[in-house]
């Protein structure tokens, strides 16, 4: 079942909403949405690590060493790849939409979530942090942590729902093999919103040592324009690749959210191109009506969660809600603020998919492309059956290709079965 | 010009008169059940609590380590909701005569509407505010809203707050100083951190607010030690929570078994504090 929602504000923003200094503002807001509902203890460590982000930026040695290892190391850029069977399969008789896929699939350790660990480990040198905390759902973050901790020799603790740990068993074993240490949480729903609360309350008590390489753009402020900023790289490689490729810009941008780091970060660099559509897409689990799922945006109310005001699935009390999705990393009750604010002035739309039309693009999608995308990336494909129809022959659509799905074969196995001969 | 007191400042006042320290024991509303929440309310008023530092339960405490997460998640299976808090907070009028500050995290707060959420609160007779992740930053308007209903918001200041901004938050608290003994959540610990002396003598000549240190007070030797630091205040949670806990269990939550294991404990800590 898939929903579109109009905007929240019916007020058209002014081209000053879209600029960088409006996102965030000054005060670390997103129009009404962001800001830093954290513990007193940590806010000296949050001006500590705004202060060293805009000063690591500034440095030609930090952007240097951070864009060397973006290209030997991470394998940057990443490819715009043609889908042409995909592009033939959702054909008209009249055409159709010619589909691109930005492969952060082929990173170094198979997800876009690299771009940020490696960013924010370097920035972790510069402050003489040693200690490296994270949390994780769909386990690339802490993948993704673990490996930038073992290539730079700092302790790494990864926090982990024990629910998630069990779907993700392959993530935990590469984590471990890393040298981290995966750290179970068992409390409340033992998923990603639990895990990210343990790294806070850790960081709490280890400020001082520690820093947290939080792996979506939520959180307090600086966190999601730093992961943000971190990821702008697909957004950057995209316009430049689209140009080369058909000589102007895409006209519509399609990726999965959670958090919904992969999606800013592709979307970042076009925000201020009104011409090009947004679309962000958040897991509807067994379908909105069940109240089993995880669409935060299409159907949350706004709310302070993990040190920012989103938009948020909470009950009549503001308690936060379980999310539900077969996707570990798009489990999450709350969303990255810019994400709520980009929907509020109506720039950026947002869609829910479920459960079973996720495993039926990530199957599609493996027999047309000889590509198994993560689960969490085939809720963006499965966008393109409703999306698709819609749209005029030669628009140009950049699917971000977020993660590969070789993390998720036993859960996709568990629910499609054996597939036969 | 005459300031009219507030029920915070005017207990500090009066204690300070007396030369001693006030005693403020934090619980969890509606853990095991309200009915116990409500009858150890009137056990530490009783057994010598000068201030009641009152927690509304919420599903993702942050500051919070696992003693007081697990008390909010018993008060929540309890079906326990601000409303109902502050429904069982407004029967005690009259009777429970000591300043209740309620605890609460921004969302529930937020939700509810930060005006509605203080008119009600007031209007069931709390005294105060405490949101622990609602920084000085995120404060300001909510400081304004609660004072105009007569509730003063306290300001939290942790072992990591630079000088300049202990001074800010200072000033900018009312009722009383929530200075945070530890880089830490709540929780009992073994030992209090020698640099709290420092924190306390550092604060307090920022201004007239009074100072009350929380966060890893176990008992009365504790108490006693911040007291004698130059604390106005000691605020004990974690460790009340627990021997209501084990309380509850042991008297199937019983409401008068858990009120008096809490009133006990508190007597202890009124004694040390007195010492």
């Amino acid at each position: 079942m898939t929903s579109t929602v109009p905007p929240l504000s019916s007020t058209p923003a002014g081209p000053d909403a879209l600029q960088p200094q409006a996102r965030p503002n000054a005060a670390g807001r997103f129009g009404r949405f962001g800001g830093q509902y954290v513990p007193e203890t940590l806010m000296p460590a949050l001006a500590e690590l705004e202060a060293a982000a805009a000063e690591a930026w500034a440095d030609p040695a930090f952007t240097g060493r951070l864009n060397h290892l973006l290209r030997t190391y991470v394998g940057r850029p990443s490819p715009l790849y043609e889908a042409e069977r995909l592009t033939e399969h959702y054909r008209r008789p009249e055409g159709g939409p010619r589909l691109w896929l930005k492969r952060e699939d082929l990173n170094h350790t198979g997800a876009h979530k690299i771009n940020n660990a490696l960013g924010q480990a370097l920035l972790a040198l510069r402050m003489g942090k040693k200690r490296i905390i994270a949390e994780t759902g769909a386990g690339q973050h802490g993948v993704a942590t673990a490996t930038v901790c073992a290539r730079f020799g700092l302790e790494c603790v990864i926090y982990m729902g024990a629910e998630d740990m069990r779907r993700q068993a392959l993530n935990v074993f590469r984590m471990r093999l890393l040298g981290a240490t995966v750290q179970p949480v068992t409390a409340g729903t033992a998923t990603l919103k639990d895990a990210t609360s343990e790294a806070i309350r850790d960081w709490v008590t280890n400020v001082e040592s520690t820093h947290y390489i939080l792996g979506s753009v939520a959180g307090p402020h600086p966190y999601p324009m730093l992961v943000r900023d971190f990821h702008a790289c697909i957004g950057e490689e995209a316009k430049a690749q689209c140009a080369e490729a058909f000589g102007r810009l895409p006209d519509v941008l399609v990726a999965c959210v959670g958090g919904g780091s992969n999606a800013m970060g592709l979307f970042h660099p076009f925000v201020e191109d009104t011409a090009v559509r947004l679309i962000g897409v958040e897991a509807a689990g067994e379908g909105v009506a069940s109240g089993r799922h995880a669409a935060t945006i299409t159907q949350g109310r706004v709310g302070v969660l993990h040190g920012a005001m989103s938009l948020l699935l909470q009950d009549a009390e503001g308690q936060v809600q379980e999310a539900h999705s077969i996707s570990a990393g798009l489990d999450y009750p709350g969303v990255g603020p810019e994400h709520s604010y980009l929907r509020e002035i109506g720039r950026a739309e947002y869609l829910a998919v479920s459960d079973d039309e996720a495993l039926q693009a990530l199957r599609l999608v493996s027999e047309l492309e000889g590509i198994i995308p993560a689960l969490e990336t085939a809720h963006a494909f499965a966008a393109l059956d409703q999306l698709c129809p819609t749209l005029p022959p030669g628009t140009e659509v950049v699917l971000n290709l977020s993660g590969r799905g070789d993390k998720d074969v036993n859960t996709v196995a568990e629910r499609l079965g054996g597939l036969g001969g | 010009m005459t300031a009219v007191l507030t029920p915070i400042q005017q207990r500090f006042s009066d204690l300070a008169g007396q030369g001693r320290c006030a005693l403020m024991p934090f619980l969890m509303a509606g853990d095991p059940h309200l009915a116990a929440t409500r009858a150890t309310l009137l056990a530490l008023q009783h057994q010598g609590a000068d201030l009641v530092e009152l927690g509304i339960p919420y599903s993702d405490p942050l500051a919070d380590g696992p003693v007081i997460q697990a008390a909010a998640s018993r008060a929540l299976a309890a079906a326990t909701t601000p409303a109902r808090v502050l429904e069982m907070l407004a029967s005690l009028k009259g009777e429970l005569t000591i300043p209740v500050v309620l605890f609460t995290y921004s969302n529930p707060l937020l939700n509810r509407g930060m005006e509605r959420f203080c008119e009600e609160a007031a209007a069931a007779g709390a005294a105060g505010l405490v949101v622990p992740d609602l920084p000085l930053e995120e404060a300001e308007r909510l400081s304004a809203i609660a004072a105009d209903r007569g509730l003063d918001l306290v300001l939290l200041v942790a072992p990591t707050t630079p000088a300049e901004r202990m001074a800010r938050i200072h000033r900018a608290s009312r009722g009383f100083t929530y200075l945070v003994s530890v880089t830490g959540v709540t929780g009992v610990r073994t030992s209090l951190e020698s640099r709290v002396e420092a924190l306390v003598g550092q604060l307090k000549p920022l201004g007239p607010t009074p100072v009350a240190v929380g966060f890893g007070i176990a008992g009365a030797d504790q108490a006693r030690q911040v007291r004698e630091w130059g604390a106005d205040g000691a605020i004990v949670g974690s460790a009340l929570v627990k021997v209501m806990a084990s309380a509850a269990e042991q008297h199937a939550g019983a409401a008068e078994a858990v009120a008096e294991a809490a009133g006990r404990f508190c007597a202890e800590l009124r004694a040390g504090l007195d010492r």
